[in-house]
């Protein structure tokens, strides 16, 4: 099992099947670790931030706790959506080298709960493009469906949510 | 009793740090009542005990240049004790050092630092030195009433009949250690009792169960026989016998030693340090029980509203007033019982410094009584840590620039010795800290002078305090010459910045001649704070109401536009600087305000003032302040988040950085500005 996948689900280090859950952005599936996920929540208006990225929808109160919410179809350069009945914002545990953090991300639609075997992912395959672009870390092909694994970690990372004059200074 | 298992010796060690930082500190503290001329037989035994302590663990630990150190202050302690020594300020000089040398030794291992082996030796010889002048003969018991005088270089057999508890081996102790100090002294014979001893299937590894007669021919007194068990008399039966006709008995329990209580200040003894403090809290028992308690109430009040809500009708509605007024207040007790497990008293604080105003008044020749009141007032364990640097600035300054010397002072007709009050107490949910001192006094015309020649804008019908404000700005020192301690101009502005980066103010108030009042204003906390309430666009933002001068509604008509800086208002002789939060932090104005008039909140930071414009003032609230950092990250302007009651987040507002950003924005911003991305409140020529 030599797979090229960059950021390997937690489930999978130890297992041979890990499960994933999924939600719709313009019509395409995507994948998430599901022992990172929190809760699936609707969505509220959160306060915006002063010289966030337009994709920091801002923040909300999560019993106590202050989390950024990212709309994940912005940072993916898809273009925005009204906020619908489907909406939701899924609450996840984002990983980093100096500590976890908590941050919630709006999709259209959650869709199903797949099992994934190590077999069934793929690696993303080379577009020749810039590294940083690459939000995928692995494609999960079940039964002629395509599910879009999305690197968390690296899609909303510290750097890529917080202004850049506070991490300049 | 060996340490085979590590995570056991590092868990005893960490005991011993621990026992050995509040030992450190009772020897300080006792030492420096000692330097003050307190000659009191308990105080002298306190500090001998303290010093025994930390040598029987170290010993335990083989912990060399601890022992070492130790054994020497204790002889000299021993020799002051028995009244062959007096107590010299040259004797509590050393002693001193030698606690200076302790501290860093203990701390040394206990951060696994590095210490510095040549001061210790430097010390260490000293003390050594000392004890080995004057008066050398054999301590003695000088308490004891049985004691008689031994001759030294006479042999004796002493018969020594030590029946240890079954704890004792629990508390870190080695009887074989104890053993073989005893046959340094002399020829020791040994025989064990095993009669208690239970079967192997009923024995306790960790109990001890036997019991010793020793035999021990040597020349040394009972005392010193006694003192290998002195680190164990409270936890065994001891009967020292001379096997000769001039016996006599020395039971453990009932020895001076014993009898007095150990020096226990569980409050006092909270490590100042901040490295070795930030992790834990210790926090006294009442407290947690009173926590625990509204946690009770708070459990019973939820009960009691689920009753009301479950079959709810109209009729009720009043039980549900009520269930909710009792909420409201067990929510503000619990808030507060919360409050006061992160507060500590000052004390903390404070215990450092009667060791520093003696240092210091020494070095200077001065001659300075140190009254410190108000020690059990309470703050916040982050806003304490903080304090600390400033006040030792403050302190030092009053000591070096404020109180004269002895003979200036008889000169001009005060008592020959200055007096410095260190206080603290409640004012109207703030804590107060005053420095006060009866020296000098500040010069309001030398002042006046240096500020001219700094440049700085001042004229002569300045109040006293804008005067005294000077002293707050960078390099402003008007000492003559620059000293070791102070003098260098460095200090009062950082004393300035830190106090204000709590959120506290400073004053200061002088009468020439007379002495110097510094005020520091803090916060209780700093994770509550009083909020104001605005609407900027239409997102809600929060002002520390500390930082709030006043709010006035101004005509746009009455004011200016500085070129490429944006407009300013002229408020009694000020020129102020009216920022755009909407502009600064990029919100949205749907649509434009009021064009005739602005609504301006004039805010204060450090020594600046801006006017923010505001679309509306809200209300005022207590809030309770929310990391933004946890989850997201530092925002320039921002100073944190609060939920407010409707369960939105709200943003509050760093002044000092909405300061700094609009200064940095607002020239770039005016030359690239898109109106149609946002509506701006300044209208064109204003």
């Amino acid at each position: 099992m030599d797979l090229q996948v960059n950021n390997t689900p937690t489930a999978l280090k130890t297992g041979t099947t890990a499960q994933f859950l999924t939600f719709i952005m313009n019509g395409e599936e995507y994948g998430l670790d599901i022992l990172r996920v929190q809760e699936i929540r609707g969505y509220s208006t959160p306060t915006p931030i002063p010289h966030a990225p337009p994709y920091v929808r801002g923040v909300i109160n999560l019993r106590g706790a202050i989390v950024p919410i990212v709309d994940l179809r912005e940072r993916l350069g898809m273009p925005s959506r009204p906020i619908e009945p489907t909406t939701v914002v899924i609450i996840l545990k984002v990983e980093a080298p100096d500590k976890a953090r908590t941050v919630g991300i709006v999709v259209d639609a959650v869709a199903d709960v797949h099992t994934i075997s190590r077999e069934c992912l793929k690696p993303t395959p080379d577009f020749g493009g810039e590294s940083d672009t690459n939000f995928a870390c692995a494609i999960a092909t079940i039964e002629e469906k395509m599910i879009i694994i999305v690197d968390i970690d690296r899609t909303l990372s510290r750097r890529a949510l917080v202004p850049a004059t506070a991490l300049t200074e | 009793m060996s340490f085979e298992s590590s995570e056991l010796r590092a868990e005893l060690l960490g005991i011993f740090f621990e026992e050995s930082a509040e030992g450190v500190d009772i020897l300080e503290r006792g030492l420096l009542s000692l330097a003050d001329g307190d000659h009191d037989e308990n105080l002298i035994n306190d500090i001998f005990r303290a010093a025994h302590s930390i040598k029987g663990g170290a010993a335990t630990f083989q912990l060399e240049v601890i022992t070492r150190l130790t054994h020497a202050m204790e002889t000299l302690l021993d020799q002051v004790r028995s009244g062959e020594r007096s107590t010299s300020s040259e004797l509590v000089e050393a002693l001193l050092e030698g606690v200076d040398c302790l501290r860093a030794e203990v701390s040394a291992l206990r951060n696994e630092g590095e210490t510095d082996p040549a001061r210790t030796e430097t010390v260490q010889e000293r003390l050594d030195g000392m004890a080995n002048t004057g008066n050398a003969a054999a301590p003695h018991l000088a308490a004891s009433p049985a004691a008689t005088k031994n001759e030294p270089d006479c042999e004796r057999l002493w018969q020594i009949s030590f029946t240890p508890h079954p704890q004792l081996l629990q508390s870190g102790n080695d009887v074989v250690r104890m053993f073989r100090e005893l046959a340094e002294m002399g020829e020791l014979s040994s025989s064990a009792n095993t009669r208690k001893l239970p079967s192997l299937s009923e024995i306790d590894p960790l109990q001890c169960y036997l019991s010793w007669e020793l035999k021990l021919q040597t020349t040394v007194g009972a005392e010193e026989i006694a003192e290998v068990f002195a680190w164990v008399e409270d936890e065994c039966n001891l009967e020292i016998t001379a096997l000769d006709a001039r016996a006599f008995k020395l039971h453990a329990s009932e020895t001076e030693i014993a009898a007095s209580p150990a020096p226990s200040q569980p409050e006092a003894s909270v490590s100042t340090k901040n490295s070795e403090s930030s992790a834990s809290v210790r926090v006294s028992v009442d407290k947690i029980d009173a926590l625990m308690n509204m946690v009770g109430e708070l459990v019973i009040t939820q009960a009691m509203l689920r009753q009301v809500g479950e079959n709810f009708n109209i009729e009720r509605l009043g039980q549900l007033e009520d269930g909710l007024a009792q909420l409201a207040r067990n929510t503000a007790e619990l808030q507060e019982s919360a409050m006061r497990i992160r507060s500590m008293p000052i004390r903390v604080v404070f215990n450092r410094f009667p060791r520093l105003v003696h240092d210091i008044s020494r070095k200077l020749g001065k001659k300075v009584e140190l009254t410190i009141t108000g020690e059990s007032t309470e703050l916040d364990k982050t806003v304490l840590e903080k304090l600390s640097d400033p006040l030792v600035h403050l302190v030092r300054n009053a000591l070096d620039h404020g109180i004269e010397t002895a003979e200036d002072r008889v000169a001009g007709g005060k008592p020959e010795s200055g007096h410095l009050t260190l206080k603290a107490y409640h004012l109207s949910g703030s804590v107060v800290v005053e420095i006060i001192d009866d020296g000098r006094g500040l010069d309001r015309k030398k002042i006046l002078q240096k500020a001219q020649v700094l440049g700085l804008p001042c004229s002569d019908d300045m109040t006293d305090e804008q005067v005294y404000g000077f002293l707050f700005q960078p390099g402003f020192s008007t000492a003559d010459k620059v000293s070791e301690l102070s003098g260098r101009g460095v200090g009062m502005d950082v004393v300035h910045r830190n106090i204000t980066d709590l959120g506290g103010s400073v004053r200061m108030e002088s009468e020439s001649g007379c002495g110097t009042r510094v005020s520091i204003r803090l916060p209780l906390t700093l994770a509550i704070m009083d909020g104001q309430l605005l609407r900027v666009g239409n997102q809600t933002l929060i002002v520390p109401l500390v930082a709030i001068v006043e709010s006035l509604q101004v005509a746009w008509s009455k004011t200016h536009n500085l070129v490429g800086q944006g407009p300013i208002y002229r408020l009694r002789n000020e020129e102020i600087a009216i920022l755009d939060p909407a502009r600064a932090m990029g919100i949205v104005r749907q649509q434009a305000g009021d064009t005739e008039n602005a609504l301006i909140m004039v805010v204060e930071a450090g020594e600046r003032r801006a006017g923010i414009l505001v679309d509306e003032l809200l209300g005022q609230q207590q809030v309770v302040v929310k990391s933004l950092e946890e989850n997201y990250g530092t925002v320039d302007g921002i100073a944190g988040a609060t939920i407010l009651g409707d369960g939105t987040v709200a943003l509050i507002v760093d002044v000092v950085g909405l300061m700094a950003l609009a200064r940095k924005r607002l020239p770039t911003r005016n030359r690239s500005e898109k109106t149609s991305e946002s509506v701006h409140l300044f209208p064109a020529g204003a």
